[in-house]
């Protein structure tokens, strides 16, 4: 789950780690009130999961009442990339003596959390050459040696390198008690009276471990479909186009669209309903797809063995005859009875193939 | 790795082995729904079910099958090499710790949704006791005809001479039914599993099988996400890995930064992208299907050479 800089910024604050001043604000009512606060000049920052937001113009300098309505409008309305804010930062100005990177990542190739740090932040850290990175030797708060490692390499002066050792050793803290993905820091701003502040905040958890982090997964925003779809222990995704793809499995359903997009057909909802679907998750599959209004097409494929394709095959017809779903099913069913789920298909708008070929083929035909 | 790991002699044996093709294995999570009806299949199967372990239920039957409330007391009488762990993802990281603490060397980890940290943690704790982990979220191990830890189906798989090694269930079924099909059985199948952090990734499963005389060809599923394709391609040319090996990446046409139902599959940027792991693999001369059933043919094109 990637948290807004805000939220990320709340959780640093619990770790003792610096961030500015800040007012959120969903209107420009509790903007104004804001400015009152803090105090112009300060940076307006849209809150979005997206990266780049600096280059998006989403993060803007203000200097006055009138710039913070105008502003204020203009970014609470600025969709970038596909997102648009639901709050804006109203954020004080640093006096920013140096900028730095850091980040806590997981580390999937080393299967640890590693480390990296830049003494040029504020930029992409992809385009940074001049960057070390340490893979941390267990699942535990990193070591003052190994956080003075890092530091030495910041050219830093004592006093500041005791505080940077600090900063380091609390981030750490909470990448693994908060169970992050990924906490970054860019840009780490060193203040000119030798204080470090978290000017920016990307924080991703972990969503296999949000069930033991209550005071994160407040911060869950799901689309009513996502819930339902979550409620059931369904992975669902929306896509651009106006067919739905369902499967018993991520990898078979993500297999499949490829082929629907090399058949030339385009996938609109990414539905996979797992290894434990019975008649009533299937249902409940149709359910959540059905109230995806683009949809005109809805392809099955279903690899039997474990999930009884007889019941798959039961609920699709009863998702027909309660008026849950209209829309025409092509579905590839094999594996443990599917001779009996064919016979119960006979007489329905679904229909059924041998192949996912075949079914695919039929699919795109009729779109 | 540190220390040598026969994953065949752990789970078939030698000729000479009294249990040979028996190995018994035990089952953490036994009378759970998801634990007992696969419990019952594996049986079905020809796994040597000797034990289960739930917490609370020790001094039950579950299928004639002994049930403990500890796994210490499961293997008590009889040393145990393989566990299948079946217990919700919560409980994860306990099971597999007191596994390994009584002398369990492979984890076959069902459970999806298993928190990051406790993979990590779990990985950890085997390597320093010379256990090893698969999964988890894998549909887990089978040799077939033989025996299987896992969820899998047991149609698909037939005997051979084949290896495949999956990021995802359902498509390691899908694959192996193809390849069945098409004549080519399978020696063994195991899943790597659909998280970020895999027990035994895919160049530690090309570790197990390099010097086997019995395996002919490897296939490969692989997904979106992260880079074990990437990792494996730079493998096989640095070994200079000889057998024949065969790809499937599943997910081109998925967007950036959406996960794709299994908590790995996520491409950021370029990194974790269909087409980086289709041209790693193409460095490696290692031919990629475009769809699961063109692997047979690409076997076979691969085999001729």
């Amino acid at each position: 789950m990637k948290l807004l800089e805000y939220q990320g910024k709340e959780i640093f604050k619990d770790y003792g780690i610096k961030v500015p001043n800040s007012y959120l604000a969903k209107n420009i009512e509790e903007a104004k009130k804001g400015a009152e606060i803090i105090g112009f000049p300060f940076v307006l920052k849209s809150q979005l999961t997206v990266g780049g937001r600096g280059k998006a113009g989403a993060i803007l300098k203000c200097k006055n009442e009138k710039e913070l309505e105008e502003k204020f409008e203009e970014l609470i309305n600025k969709e970038v990339k596909g997102e648009k804010p639901k709050t804006i930062l109203l954020e004080e100005m640093a006096d920013i003596k140096r900028e730095f990177y850091l980040s806590f990542f997981l580390n999937r190739t080393k299967r640890c959390y590693s480390i990296i740090a830049s003494s040029q932040g504020g930029i992409e850290i992809e385009s940074v050459d001049n960057k070390i990175i340490i893979d941390l030797p267990d699942v535990d708060m990193i070591s003052s040696e190994l956080a003075a490692e890092v530091a030495d390499k910041m050219n830093l002066t004592t006093t500041e390198k005791t505080t940077f050792i600090d900063f380091i050793q609390k981030l750490s803290k909470l990448i693994y008690e908060k169970e992050a993905e990924l906490a970054e820091i860019n840009p780490l701003a060193l203040l000119d009276g030798g204080k470090f502040v978290a000017l920016d905040a990307k924080v991703i958890i972990d969503d296999n471990a949000l069930f033991r982090h209550d005071d994160i997964k407040k911060y869950e925003e799901l689309s009513e479909l996502e819930s339902q779809a979550n409620n059931n222990g369904f992975s669902f995704v929306e896509l651009d186009g106006n067919m739905a793809i369902i499967g018993n499995g991520a990898g078979l359903v993500m297999s499949t669209l490829d082929m629907v997009s090399d058949a030339g057909g385009k996938a609109g909802a990414f539905l996979d309903f797992g290894g434990r679907a019975t008649t009533e998750s299937i249902y409940q599959a149709l359910k959540v797809i059905s109230k995806v209004n683009k949809i005109r097409a809805i392809l099955v494929n279903l690899f039997g063995g474990i999930v009884r394709t007889d019941l798959v095959a039961q609920a699709i017809l009863n998702a027909y005859n309660d008026g849950t779903i209209k829309v025409p099913v092509f579905a590839r069913i094999t594996g443990a009875e599917s001779e009996k789920a064919r016979e119960l298909l006979n007489n329905s708008k679904a229909k059924l193939f041998n192949t996912v070929e075949e079914a695919i083929s039929a699919a795109v035909q009729y779109q | 790795m540190s220390f040598k790991f026969d994953l065949f002699n752990i789970l078939i044996g030698n000729e000479n082995d009294k249990d040979y093709k028996n190995k018994p294995v035990i089952i953490q999570g036994i009378t759970g729904s998801f634990g007992s009806t696969h419990t019952k299949l594996m049986k079905g199967y020809g796994t040597n079910i000797v034990a289960g372990v739930t917490p609370g239920k020790g001094g039950h039957t579950f299928e004639d099958i002994p049930v403990f409330n500890t796994v210490a007391e499961a293997v008590k009488d009889n040393p145990v090499e393989i566990s299948g762990i079946f217990v919700p993802a919560p409980f994860f990281l306990n099971a597999a710790k007191e596994a390994i603490d009584n002398g369990i060397k492979l984890l076959v980890a069902i459970p999806e949704h298993v928190p990051i940290i406790d993979s990590i943690k779990v990985l950890e704790y085997a390597k320093k006791r010379g256990a090893k982990m698969i999964g988890p979220n894998t549909p887990g191990i089978i040799v077939p005809e033989i025996m299987k830890v896992g969820i899998m189906p047991a149609k698909p798989f037939t005997k051979g001479s084949t290896v495949v090694f999956s990021r995802s269930g359902t498509l390691m079924y899908e694959v192996s039914y193809t390849l069945s099909n098409a004549g080519y059985g399978q020696r063994f199948c195991l899943g790597i599993g659909g998280d970020p952090i895999n027990g035994t990734n895919l160049i530690e499963a090309f570790e197990l099988i390099k010097e086997r005389n019995d395996v002919e060809s490897i296939v490969v599923v692989g997904e979106i996400g992260g880079d074990a394709e990437e990792k494996l391609a730079e493998y096989i040319i640095s070994t200079n890995f000889s057998k024949p090996v065969v790809a499937y990446v599943a997910g081109r046409a998925a967007p950036k930064e959406k996960k794709m139902g299994h908590a790995g599959a996520i491409v950021y940027g370029d990194y974790g992208s269909a087409d980086s792991k289709v041209s790693n693999y193409s460095k490696a001369n290692v031919p990629v299907a475009k769809s699961p059933s063109e692997v047979p043919e690409l076997l076979k094109s691969k085999l001729k050479k």
